[in-house]
């Protein structure tokens, strides 16, 4: 295990790219506050619009990609990013599953620009929101809604010191015994996606005795239909209800939409 | 049987006194919407007039008539929480001049007295106490926790529907394994606890606590007491032949079934007083200069677990709740010489999808039953 330093004698360099997005995901960089100063000790920060228009030309030890692709011009766009970066890591559920604004895709696109667009006939636009990975090859996948900073700064070090980064994708669940929340469903009765969202967000909403709204996106091996099987029949969920909790920030991702279908339009 | 009468004033002085031998009290506390262990400082913490049902996938709390201290069957967590923590630094290194150097200094181990614990918990960690301590290679964390514990155990005084411990051996009432023994007795008069010691620590702390033999009759209603308990019990898990059935059910169709309810989540194993599984994650500062093992929980229901060069061995759900109920009830019996279940009931309150082990081995029992007629 060499890091980045010892091999190429220099730090590396890093870009971070916007798509379809809120934001959120880039800020959380920003906001690493303790971590922060170490971070730009040991990366140069090439481009990152959102904190300086100062930039340094590519190519790119590691980008990272937040946002979805909604646009012609932005399906082209992400495979020069890829071409110009060695690492391409994306981060929070736009760039991984579509985000929120993939909810387009169970409609149709023209229906929303001609509410919201006085000449819609300038908008271009696609018909869906999909993950970067659609598009070109992705080196890694960080979830998340927005992504959980230590996570970052985990997979940033990770890639520095050249390690595999603990992210596990086990269930929310294990965070929550580990921490000690109490269950939600089981002493509460409230609706939880927990059981098929994977960890990493730290439980946040059961640590505040809210369900998981899936922020995260499916774990490894999620069982949907089971987990809203008894949502309904023992927390008397509506079919309403199951769709608008599986149509959040990870509606794209295919375990969570596939279920949301398998209860109505 | 010889014991003492406590009066509930009395509880007060049990805890000054633990807490003037410098333990740290663990025991059962309202948090949420559950009673947990946490940490507590006076016996107001207690979950007094509390009690719980339970059931499949469902837990509630609900008041009771009374004010009993114990009258609660059982929470989310064990005391495995306390002896075996879920997340814990094992070893930092920092980077020298020439090479890497590991910091010896270690904190001294926690002094926990756990209060309320019951039988079934008793015998889990008998049983952790196997899996951790009886080999060459003993779990150093465990044991230092372990060695330092004092134990004031409880007599359960009501059931759950969830419970079994009478099919297994492992309670209600409570048998060995505590330094002292609590039986709660609410009467329309009365309100007192009988209390028994079991170990010479226990007898120790009795001896200048100065309290009145308890009465013939006082024992007997003690007694009595568990006895109704006991009777309270309806769940059964029997074990005859239990590991032959589990090992010649090993491609039974019924795994199928059980694998499209079950969702991989882990809560069975993450509530289980005997689960002990762990993985590592090896993790460094940004600069690189320190490394760090965090020991943390796993879960024979994750991926990773059984993660190895070309994929998970067990990639299915199905080979995963094979695994475990295989493992609790038959292989553990070759591995550590008993079951590896204790009958508290948890994994089928806190299953998000209420998968009861003992209705699970029922279908094996049955058709085996069935065929074997045949």
């Amino acid at each position: 295990m060499t890091g980045f330093k010892e091999t190429y004698g220099r730090k590396p360099k890093l870009a971070v790219w916007k798509f379809a997005s809120c934001d959120g995901c880039q800020l959380s960089l920003l906001d690493c506050e303790d971590e922060l100063l170490a971070l730009t000790g040991e990366v140069e920060i090439a481009y990152f619009l959102e904190a300086s228009r100062a930039t340094v030309k590519g190519p790119y030890d590691v980008s990272l990609v937040e946002g979805s692709v909604t646009t012609p011009h932005d399906a082209e766009r992400i495979k020069k990013v890829r071409k110009v970066s060695k690492t391409l890591i994306t981060i929070g559920a736009c760039a991984t599953a579509g985000g929120v604004q993939a909810l387009r895709n169970f409609a149709d696109v023209t229906d929303f620009t001609r509410v919201v667009y006085a000449h819609p006939e300038f908008i271009k636009t696609l018909a869906t929101s999909t993950p970067i990975s659609e598009h070109v090859f992705v080196d890694f996948e960080l979830r998340g809604c927005p992504i959980n900073k230590m996570q970052l700064v985990e997979v940033i070090n990770a890639f520095l010191n050249g390690r595999k980064p603990v992210t596990p994708s086990h269930s929310v669940c294990l965070e929550c015994k580990k921490q000690g929340n109490v269950c939600v469903m089981v002493a509460g009765g409230k609706p939880c996606l927990g059981p098929v969202t994977q960890a990493g967000c730290g439980a946040i909403c059961p640590a505040f005795a809210r369900g998981c709204f899936g922020c995260f996106g499916p774990m490894e091996l999620p069982n949907a239909s089971s987990l809203m099987g008894w949502w309904k029949k023992h927390l008397g969920a509506t079919d309403d209800e199951v769709i608008r909790a599986l149509r959040t920030f990870n509606a794209g991702a295919e375990v969570f939409r596939k279920e949301g279908e398998a209860h109505g339009n | 049987m010889q014991g003492y009468r406590l009066e509930p004033s009395g509880l007060e002085q049990v805890f000054e006194k633990l807490k003037s031998q410098s333990y740290e009290i663990i025991g059962p506390k309202l948090k949420d919407d559950a009673i947990v262990y946490d940490r507590l400082t006076r016996v107001k913490d207690l979950p007094i007039g509390l009690t719980d049902e339970q059931g499949p996938g469902y837990y509630r709390l609900k008041k009771r008539n009374d004010d009993a201290y114990f009258g609660y069957v059982l929470g989310p967590q064990s005391v495995k929480h306390y002896l075996h923590p879920p997340v814990f630094s094992l070893w930092q290194a920092k980077r020298t001049e020439d090479g890497f150097a590991i910091p010896k200094e270690r904190e001294s181990a926690p002094r926990y007295a756990f209060i309320g614990v019951r039988a079934c918990e008793l015998n889990a960690i008998l049983i952790q106490d196997k899996v951790f301590l009886d080999s060459d290679y003993q779990d150093p964390v465990y044991l230092e926790r372990r060695k330092n514990a004092f134990i004031l155990a409880v007599n359960c005084t009501q059931a759950a529907p969830t419970c079994f411990c009478s099919s297994l051996g492992t309670g209600p009432k409570v048998e060995a394994g505590f330094d002292l023994l609590l039986t709660e007795l609410i009467n329309e008069t009365e309100h007192y606890f009988v209390l028994e010691t079991g170990s010479e620590k226990g007898q120790v702390f009795v001896k200048d606590v100065n309290l009145p033999a308890a009465s013939e009759a006082e024992l007997e209603a003690a007694q009595n007491r568990v006895k109704a308990t006991e009777e309270q019990i309806s769940k059964k898990l029997p074990t005859e032949g239990i590991k032959d059935l589990l090992y010649a059910s090993y491609e039974h169709p019924h795994w199928d079934e059980i694998a499209e309810r079950c969702l991989s989540c882990g809560n069975c194993t993450m509530v289980c007083p005997t689960c002990f599984c762990t993985t590592v994650d090896d993790v460094t500062s940004l600069t690189g200069d320190t490394a760090e093992r965090v020991r943390r929980w796993d879960s024979c229901f994750t991926s990773d677990f059984s993660y190895i060069h070309g994929g998970s061995v067990r990639p299915s759900s199905k080979s995963r709740y094979r695994q475990w109920m295989t493992h609790k009830l038959a292989s553990w019996q070759d591995q550590f010489g008993s079951l590896g279940c204790v009958g508290c009931g948890r994994c089928i309150s806190w299953c998000p999808v209420g998968i009861d082990i003992t209705a699970e081995l029922e279908v094996f029992r049955q058709e085996r039953g069935q065929s074997e007629s045949n």
